[in-house]
């Protein structure tokens, strides 16, 4: 018999994701207008799904090889890649576009190549381009997810294997494939889901109006026809792919089924010969792919961080600020919904906020809070609420797996010894969940450092947060300035990402 | 002890002093009242003069500027709205939340301005502009672009004000032969991004020729970077008109004080700071004159501009349009 550890608390979150998700659509929807959705609204759509669905099973079928290669080989400078492979997901987007555009751009490092050696050049723009920016963003996440199921595998199963002779065939049948179909659905819906509401990336790689995804059409429904209904209902459409996703996801997880483990370190034996070589190649290519657009950013924004006005330090004090609360905000959000039993409907809301148009959001939260406070005023707790809903898909999909494990492996002892309440959560819950736990608190503390889509409306009379700045000094012609506080978002980004996910990994492997 | 009470007393006064001020709230774009837009001068201007607090709230770009205020309708706290353009003005006069003005002054535009509701603050021409060391004759038309093998980023017109500039300015210029301009342009757009931001950007980071912007631009790089490359390409058909427009909001409570900060945006103390901060013309040339950069600068001998309610029909189907011709 079920217990049910936070029942209320977990209804009361996804409460709150419900009003801020379906509540805000409601709201929109309400408004006087059209509605009616056009022909092109289809075409969108369609290009949508596309662009979407593609993004999600490249970045997912790239990451395996790398997630196993990480998984199985030790080498210097191991635990730095890993980390590494945190920053695209946490760069803001245009910083992300430029840096990539640095790179395989008309006039970057690869068409000269290219050029030099007398072939002609490729072009990035276009669906390949989209998918590429896709891949660049998501290819990190994705493999962070994997790996940490390759380390759920308890050592235990791969002595067992060992001795009983498997090689790398037979372990990938009896061992890999039974978590990968675990892990699989739910990384490739997260991805999924992100891109489905991806707008300045999809527009400016995709070369012009044939990439226009629906963010773009209910952007445009919101400002320029203020046709608000039909902003809903485009946002509706988005939730319903989401949903459809989710079940779809549900549907083909299967849960792996290994058993506790004793928690002991044990490296296991790497295959060798050409395996070895392939794993080589693997982490090779997939750090090159990552680390360019990188370096890239770095180079542009480095020259002007010596020389940056002074109002970037007093808004990186607030953005680190609204960082901090959201992380909190959200990671404790996403464990309750992790924790708790009747886990589908908790599932599909801690997913729905990943396709929220942060558009219609923003505009529902401020037809909703407009006539109690004045919107200015609401500016920083709504950014900070909005950020930690925004986030929470993130850490929901990184402690779901391993709270799931959780139960089954030690959800017996635990009743057995009497272990109840905040005692199981803290001899057994969180010490089993630190290193994701880690991990969530620095993925949703980054994100919370950037996305502003959702400020727009409210307004800002005091100061702005760090995003904002760096928008406004692209705004003000100051293209370098605006790298180099990019580069120092980045910056901030990456040092809250690696504070909390070291100090989740600090005892554990990955 | 003493101090604090002192302290305590003087933040008392302090406060009913502050309350005893009128307050005037102007709602404008994010990037005017950054600290390197206008906002900044202009408060400290407008402040010295009317004895009362003047404060700007920043809302997103003029689309979303118009999009707030039809979402408060009658409710909201601002008394004065400053950044709306021409291709928006005709929605936003539909809403029936601005109140007419009593400015009766001569405004040094392109054109002749009479409105009852909008007051010119500052305004530009679109133009294409290009780096002259890269691109030595520029084009002179957008048929001689378009026949060109010239790169060029432009804006969406569905989420930016400069991208439905454009629009608007193919559509004045062409009318019925504009969707053929747009199929013959397909091939030198090397793409469209949501928001001027990011087309310059682009631009300066080597991924086209030629961006959409002001015939302004080129000023910036010149005053603020002591760079003489860059160059807007004069166009015979002429160059469409951005025209930046303020307003009262009918639903001020400070009416009288939104009137006098409407006549405050002609004076030079206001016109004088738009050059270099917002980087367009002043609606009223002040008695300095331009800075010096701006006499680098081309002057169109054609200026275009849709009035307000036939832009604002056009809208549509241009977007359509353009939408075919390059959906291709």
């Amino acid at each position: 018999m079920a217990r049910r550890p936070f029942p209320l608390a977990a209804t009361a979150v996804a409460t709150a994701l419900g009003v801020l998700t379906l509540g805000t659509l409601g709201a929109v929807l309400a408004q006087a207008g059209g509605g009616g959705l056009t022909a092109a609204d289809w075409a969108a759509l369609r290009f949508t799904i596309w662009q979407a669905v593609l993004s999600a099973l490249v970045s997912v079928g790239l990451a395996v090889p790398v997630a196993r290669a990480l998984a199985r080989r030790r080498f210097a400078g191991r635990g730095a890649l890993i980390a590494l492979l945190g920053a695209p997901f946490l760069l803001p987007v245009i910083v992300a576009v430029l840096g990539l555009l640095a790179v395989f751009g008309r006039a970057g490092i690869v068409n000269q190549a290219l050029a030099a050696i007398g072939l002609p050049t490729v072009s990035i723009y276009g669906l390949h381009g989209v998918v590429l920016a896709h891949v660049f963003l998501n290819l990190p996440l994705a493999v962070r997810l994997i790996l940490h199921g390759w380390q759920a595998i308890p050592a235990e199963r791969l002595r067992l294997a060992a001795a009983l002779g498997f090689g790398p065939r037979a372990i990938w049948r009896h061992l890999e494939a039974p978590m990968l179909r675990a892990v699989l659905p739910g990384a490739a819906l997260a991805i999924f889901s992100i891109c489905l509401t991806s707008f300045a990336v999809a527009l400016t790689l995709g070369g012009g109006p044939r990439a226009t995804t629906i963010e773009l059409a209910i952007y445009q429904a919101l400002r320029f026809d203020f046709d608000l209904p039909r902003a809903a209902t485009l946002a509706a459409l988005q939730f319903a792919l989401c949903s459809a996703g989710v079940a779809m996801a549900g549907w083909l997880t299967v849960a792996a089924g290994f058993g506790a483990g004793l928690d002991r370190a044990t490296a296991p034996l790497p295959p060798a010969g050409w395996r070895k070589a392939l794993d080589v190649a693997v982490i090779t290519l997939a750090t090159a792919f990552v680390a360019a657009p990188l370096l890239a950013v770095v180079a542009r924004g480095a020259p002007g961080l010596t020389n940056l006005p002074v109002q970037v330090w007093a808004a990186a004090g607030r953005s680190l600020a609204v960082a901090l609360a959201s992380c909190a905000l959200a990671t404790s959000g996403a464990l309750t919904l992790a924790l708790a039993r009747g886990r589908r409907g908790f599932e599909l809301s801690a997913m729905l906020p990943l396709a929220a148009s942060s558009l219609v959001l923003g505009t529902g939260l401020f037809l909703m809070l407009a006539p109690w406070v004045s919107p200015p005023r609401a500016a920083l707790p709504v950014t900070v609420l909005v950020n930690a809903a925004l986030s929470l898909p993130f850490a929901f999909r990184i402690l779901a797996p391993e709270a799931r494990a959780i139960d089954a492996d030690y959800g017996r002892l635990t009743q057995a010894l009497g272990l109840r309440g905040a005692a199981r959560l803290r001899w057994v819950t969180l010490p089993r969940l630190k290193r994701p736990l880690g991990f969530a608190l620095g993925v949703t503390a980054a994100l919370s450092m950037g996305d502003l889509g959702v400020i727009a409306l409210f307004a800002t009379d005091t100061g702005a947060t760090l995003p904002l700045l760096v928008q406004r000094l692209m705004g003000a012609y100051r293209m370098d300035t605006a790298a180099a506080a990019a580069l120092l978002l980045v910056g901030f980004s990456f040092a809250l990402f690696w504070g909390f996910d070291h100090w989740g990994r600090r005892h554990a492997e990955t | 002890m003493k101090t604090s009470i002192f302290a305590a007393g003087f933040c008392i006064v302090a406060s009913l002093a502050a309350a005893e001020t009128p307050v005037l709230n102007v709602l404008t774009y994010d990037s005017f009242i950054s600290d390197w837009g206008p906002g900044p001068a202009v408060e400290a201007a407008f402040e010295a003069e009317c004895g009362c607090d003047l404060r700007f709230e920043g809302a997103g770009d003029g689309a979303a500027l118009l999009a707030r205020v039809q979402l408060e309708g009658a409710r909201s706290e601002a008394d004065v709205v400053l950044g709306l353009d021409t291709s928006l003005t005709a929605a936003a006069a539909a809403t029936g939340l601005f109140a007419p003005h009593d400015i009766t002054a001569a405004y040094d535009l392109p054109i002749a301005w009479d409105d009852a509701l909008f007051v010119p603050y500052d305004w530009g021409w679109f133009a294409f502009v290009h780096d002259k060391t890269k691109v030595a004759v520029p084009p002179t038309s957008f048929t001689a672009l378009a026949a060109s093998d010239l790169k060029i980023v432009i804006e969406d017109p569905r989420s930016s004000t400069p991208g439905l500039g454009l629009l608007l300015w193919v559509k004045a210029a062409y009318g019925d032969r504009a969707a053929q301009i747009w199929a013959d342009l397909a091939d030198n757009i090397v793409t469209v991004t949501p928001g001027w931001s990011e087309a310059y950007g682009l631009f300066l980071a080597g991924e086209a020729d030629m961006v959409l912007s002001y015939t302004t631009s080129p000023a910036y790089h010149l005053i603020a970077e002591n760079d003489a490359t860059k160059a807007a390409a004069a166009f015979d058909e002429g160059h469409y008109l951005q025209i930046e427009v303020a307003a009262k909001l009918a639903a001020s409570d400070q009416p009288a004080l939104a009137d006098r900060f409407l006549a405050f945006i002609g004076s030079d103390a206001f016109q004088s700071v738009i050059p270099t901060t917002n980087w367009m013309y002043p609606a009223h040339t002040p008695a300095g004159g331009l800075p010096q950069g701006f006499a680098t600068l081309i002057t169109p001998v054609k200026s275009l501009l849709l009035d307000p309610e036939a832009a604002q029909a056009a809208r549509g189907p241009a977007v359509d349009e353009w939408r075919a011709a390059l959906s291709r």
